[in-house]
């Protein structure tokens, strides 16, 4: 074990050998501290020492560090002896200094300064080795100061005639990642066209890369890359059609150029069919040839060879399903993954399984996927694996239509019986909705739920029952076998609570329809609800109290019985305040109330209007918005989706609950609390107000209410904090909101119709936040227009620490509106509820755009009807600064044009937002008055509302 | 890309995204908590946080990659395979041992090989060209603006 290595290439660093065996050979962690302590006073003092160090030594110090660094510990000094060995001459010193920097990067701006000239020195070195060293040092660090410094020299040398091959691909790389890290800072330009003509290169390796910085860049302006469709399809074409020998090292395992097949495919992949047909018919040829290999024999019998071959074929139907226009190529694809869902090799099954459920999608291949299903739910039976059987899961979600729904919720549900842990709130979630959504009749939904409530009581949501009483209530034909039903249900022995909770709820409407039988008669109903009753946790216990006040009003001649419980001990002197107070409440009502009165003030529930089941976003929430295939999604051959519902924001808010519950007509609660509703505005629904006037005490109506929703949502809505909101219009970065307890922090980054929001939640108390939940809501008019998906966060703060939620944003089409993040949490016993408005701004979607003088004033004019334009004069509220406006206009999220206006006082500026729906190009112009201190800001935009937006966010920025 | 001792130790890591030191201990650990749980027989790949994990085991080492929804799994499989192959060729048939002793190497391999996450050339010749032309360079000093080569 301790030996020294036996191959030891290069120039081997004994110390380096020797510290690194002792490291081995410590017994324990202390022994290992102490040996590292010993070392790192050793190489302080070498440092430190008057007796100049040789560059050997040097690098050997520093290489210790590196080492020590590595296994764990912190390292706080030998950064500027690294910074020393980048302007060494010796190679490998050079080396080890770039490691250093690389791995342990400091942003020590002094070090940074000198980082950035070493690289700057190498960059001209015109050595390629230091070229590469110094461009893979950029690459590494990728921080913004590394691409402030060399974003515009980069394109330089990856598009100069005398660069090496190999420099090249380090270049082409080099820019990929500042492209990644900070796209504002690589400029477009006339490069640009030259870097697609890479494609054409006869380097491999050169077009290797190339091609996936091209792929990126196209991703985020495909206009600009437009070029690349045909390079990419006659590069693509020539390796299909090679044979193995043709390009000697680049196949591998005698697939050809396997790496590079899979990148131009991708590249493909940001752009429609092409729409000229010898091209198209090109492209379609390669992608036949690659299904055909995959019926060929193989030429080897090593794993290598077939997963290159297969990572091209998988590349492939990903870009046949993208492109979703050529039916046979679909059909297929489904095919050959079909034979996949049946190899031996498990990675296949499971990328066979993935695929398809992206297939199942696609109106031409949705049927051929369906073929597949007996193999499918074999895997969920057979598969070892609980990632793949999870994959099959969400097939089966995926193909599911009415044709099949019965047989695969039947399979699921006996899935969910053995089912891990880890997966088995998504299979409730994925068969409600299944049910739901497929239910011919709605008796097999009510028994399916049911079923669900049996098996996987416990990862039975409140969505999922909440829901079933929705639409129990909606439909009046299965109110009856709904009762019928929960009634037997809840005759077993052991049922789970959520079952007592939908039987409480059902019952208490509706059991009069089998009131009639006397084997349910309103007293049995009774007696076996109650039974249950102490079993039962305190929210169950209220809903049920609740039900018992119901039955009063439906059996009168359960009255007495009923009165008898409520008036016991246990129910009158309930330790818990709100038991306690029903009961009194509700005795009191039955003692007073005269039968005309109960009746009005407990009338059947009307209907709730109809919705999206907050199911769905419940499981939207879940698997994030790009791993759910969306079944909603599925068009038909006339291109109209099948399915209407509307995508929802993610919305985990209590309010969202209350809503799906509460039915319109009756105000909607300020607050649920029962004291609160007496001072509400009620006088639009006639039964509460007949309890007012009678002076009753004053909670009954709402009572009822309260039992559907949790006790979090027993507050007032918070006023929403829009103090921060506008100095987020310029910048991504920085707090929202801060008050004695909490910071809200924002990091926010935007791609195209993207954004990310990272929050940070800080704990300023030395105090736990206890049932600390967030979550994103949206007005009704945004929600069609913005879609956000917040992740969870712990429910847990601890004093002093900091917890981040990330918010994933899509921009569907161009909105006013903002989102609100509401934050809810228990500080020292009391519940904090802060709302603040989210900075997600339609300019956040904005792409620069670079264009001449001309061209700028050419597409001016044509921006020019009355309505396009806004314009807005004001006065300026901060100095007249001109680097300051720059900035902020750069922030703004468009091109700084300059030299275009005559003026050259004035700013232009151009753009292009960004949504799901539609790009709308944007040009503006701001004319500073510094004798007036007055701007006059004009924007011009296709869309009027575009226009008037932009105009409101900017003009208050100055 | 990470590569992991059986019994989670880490001897090589690589990240091409910034990612606060803090964080990234805590990924790993959690990434190898997963990975080493896994029986022989399952699947390379997993999902894990927003990001997909292909693994592939070789003696005693585990090579991980992270990548992203739409990354291809297979072919990430062999970029692994591909740089286990050219630590292979470095060392002579590597073992633990090679990349412990030898970690700066191991990096500047994976470096040739791998640029912010890229492949920057697939052809083994090419890859293992430029490490061994930098360890014929070693003792050579440049002066700078030497060109010839």
């Amino acid at each position: 074990m301790n030996k020294m290595p036996a191959v030891s290439k290069g120039d081997g660093m004994r110390g380096l050998a020797v510290f690194i065996s002792d490291i081995r050979n410590c017994k324990s962690k202390e022994a290992e501290i102490k040996r590292i302590n010993k070392e790192l006073a050793n190489i302080r003092s070498k440092f430190k020492g008057d007796k100049a160090l040789d560059g050997y030594s040097k690098k050997k110090y520093v290489c210790k560090l590196l080492f020590i660094f590595l296994l764990g510990h912190d390292i706080d000094f030998g950064h500027m002896e690294a910074v020393n060995l980048l302007s060494s001459n010796k190679y490998t010193e050079k080396q080890i200094g770039y490691l250093f920097i690389s791995v342990l990067v400091n942003s020590n701006s002094d070090l940074i300064r000198l980082i950035n000239n070493a690289i700057k020195n190498d960059l001209a070195s015109r050595n390629p080795t230091f070229m590469n060293l110094a461009l893979h040092c950029i690459a590494n660090v990728g921080s913004r100061e590394m691409a402030e410094a060399f974003a515009s020299e980069i394109p330089r040398i990856l598009v100069a005639g005398d660069t090496m091959d190999c420099v090249k691909q380090s270049a082409a790389l080099c820019l990929l990642r500042l492209n990644r890290t900070s796209p504002d800072l690589v400029p477009m330009g006339e490069w640009t066209a030259r870097v697609v003509h890479l494609l054409n290169d006869q380097h491999l390796g050169v077009v290797t890369s190339a091609t996936s910085l091209i792929t990126t860049l196209a991703q985020k302006s495909p206009d600009n890359f437009k070029t690349s469709i045909s390079l990419a399809i006659a590069r693509l074409s020539r390796i299909v059609t090679s044979t193995s020998i043709d390009l000697q090292d680049y196949t591998y395992y005698f697939v050809a150029a396997p790496w590079l097949s899979v990148k131009l495919l991708r590249l493909l992949q940001c752009y429609p069919p092409p729409e000229d047909t010898a091209l198209r018919s090109r492209l379609t040829e390669c992608l036949e040839t690659i299904l055909n290999k995959a019926q060929e024999p193989p030429k080897s019998k090593k794993v290598q060879h077939s997963n290159a071959k297969n990572a091209v074929l998988f590349e492939a139907i990903s870009l046949i399903i993208h492109h979703d226009s050529e039916p046979t190529l679909l059909v297929r694809a489904c095919n050959q993954l079909g034979q996949f869902l049946q190899h031996r090799e498990t990675n296949l099954r499971y990328l066979a399984l993935e695929s398809m459920c992206t297939l199942a999608s696609s109106e031409f291949s949705h049927e051929a996927v369906k073929t597949h299903i007996d193999t499918v739910i074999n895997a969920l039976k057979t598969e070892r694996d609980v990632s793949v059987r999870q994959r099959a899961v969400d097939l089966l979600y995926a193909m599911c239509d009415r044709s099949n729904a019965k047989q695969i919720v039947v399979e699921m549900l006996s899935y969910l019986e053995t089912a891990d842990y880890s997966i088995r709130e998504e299979i409730v979630l994925k068969v409600a909705i299944l049910a739901e959504k497929y239910a011919v009749d709605y008796t097999w939904y009510v028994d399916t739920i049911l079923n669900l409530i049996r098996i996987a009581g416990d990862y039975v949501s409140e969505e999922v029952w909440y829901r079933v009483i929705q639409i129990v209530i909606n439909r009046d034909d299965v109110q009856g076998y709904a009762a019928k039903t929960v009634f037997e249900a809840l005759q077993a022995p052991a049922c789970h609570e959520n079952l007592v909770k939908v039987g409480g709820y059902i019952l208490g409407e509706f059991g009069n329809l089998i009131a009639g039988d006397s084997r349910s008669s309103p007293l049995v109903q009774f007696n076996l609800l109650h039974s249950k009753f102490h079993l039962c946790s305190v929210p169950t216990q209220a809903l049920l109290l609740s039900a018992y006040i119901k039955f009063i009003n439906l059996f009168p001649e359960v009255k007495a019985t009923i009165q008898e419980v409520l008036r016991s001990d246990s129910q009158l002197r309930n330790a818990d305040v709100e038991l306690q107070q029903r009961a009194v409440e509700y005795l009191r009502l039955s003692c007073i109330a005269s039968t005309d009165i109960l009746a009005t003030v407990f009338e059947e529930m009307p209907p709730f209007p109809e919705r999206e089941s907050s199911i769905l976003a419940k499981l939207k929430r879940k698997k994030g918005p790009g791993n759910l295939p969306d079944i909603d999604a599925r068009r038909n051959v006339n291109g109209n989706t099948e399915h209407s519902e509307k995508p929802e924001p993610a919305n985990k808010s209590s309010f969202a609950l209350l809503a799906d519950l509460l039915p319109t007509n009756r105000p909607r609660p300020a607050s649920a609390s029962p004291i609160m509703l007496s001072t509400a505005t009620l006088g639009s629904t006639p039964p509460i107000t007949a309890l007012l006037n009678l002076n009753s005490p004053p909670s009954t109506g709402a009572s009822l209410l309260v039992d559907v929703f949790p006790e979090s949502s027993c507050l007032t809505a918070p006023e929403v904090s829009e103090e921060n909101f506008f100095r987020f219009v310029c910048k991504n970065n920085g707090v929202i909101y801060e008050n004695q307890l909490l910071q809200i922090g924002l990091k926010s980054e935007y791609r195209q119709n993207l954004g990310r929001i990272y929050v940070f939640y800080g704990n300023k108390t030395s105090t736990q936040f206890l049932s600390f939940t967030s979550s994103v809501t949206s007005p009704d008019s945004l929600k069609t227009q913005l879609i956000v998906h917040a992740k969870t966060v712990d429910p847990i703060i601890e004093g002093g620490a900091q917890v981040q939620q990330i918010l994933n944003i899509e921009c569907v089409s161009d909105f006013t509106d903002a989102p609100v993040l509401n934050v809810q949490f228990r500080y020292g016993g009391t519940l904090q509820n802060i709302a603040v408005k989210l900075p997600v701004m339609l300019n956040k979607f904005f792409q620069p755009t670079e264009m001449t003088s001309q061209d700028f004033f050419q597409r001016w004019k044509q921006l020019g009807a009355p309505q396009q334009e806004v314009q807005k004069i004001f006065k300026a509220k901060h100095p007249m600064d001109t680097d300051v406006t720059k900035a902020k206009i750069l922030g703004f999220g468009v091109t700084l044009l300059e030299r275009v206006d005559p003026n050259p006082e004035n700013f232009v500026g151009a753009g292009v937002i960004h949504s799901k729906n539609s790009q709308v190009g944007c040009l503006l112009r701001l004319e500073p008055n510094t004798q007036a201190q007055m701007y006059r800001l004009t924007l011009r935009t296709s869309r009027d509302s575009v226009s008037q937006r932009l105009c409101e966010l900017l003009s208050e920025q100055f | 890309m990470n590569s992991a001792h059986r019994q989670g130790k880490l001897r090589l890591q690589k990240w091409y995204t910034a990612t606060a030191e803090r964080d990234k201990k805590k990924m790993v650990r959690e990434l190898m908590q997963t990975v080493l749980a896994r029986k022989p027989k399952m699947c390379s790949f997993l999902e894990w946080r927003d990001l997909k994990i292909v693994y592939k085991r070789y003696a005693s080492l585990y090579f991980c990659c992270a990548i992203e929804e739409q990354d291809n799994e297979l072919i990430t499989l062999e970029v692994i395979h591909r740089f286990v192959e050219l630590l292979d060729k470095y060392f002579g048939s590597v073992c633990e041992l090679d990349i412990i002793f030898n970690f700066e190497k191991a990096y500047f391999i994976l470096d040739e090989f791998l640029m912010g996450g890229e492949i920057q050339d697939t052809s083994k010749k090419s890859v293992l060209k430029a490490i061994e032309q930098a360890d014929l360079l070693q003792e050579v000093t440049w002066t700078p603006g030497v060109t010839s080569m």
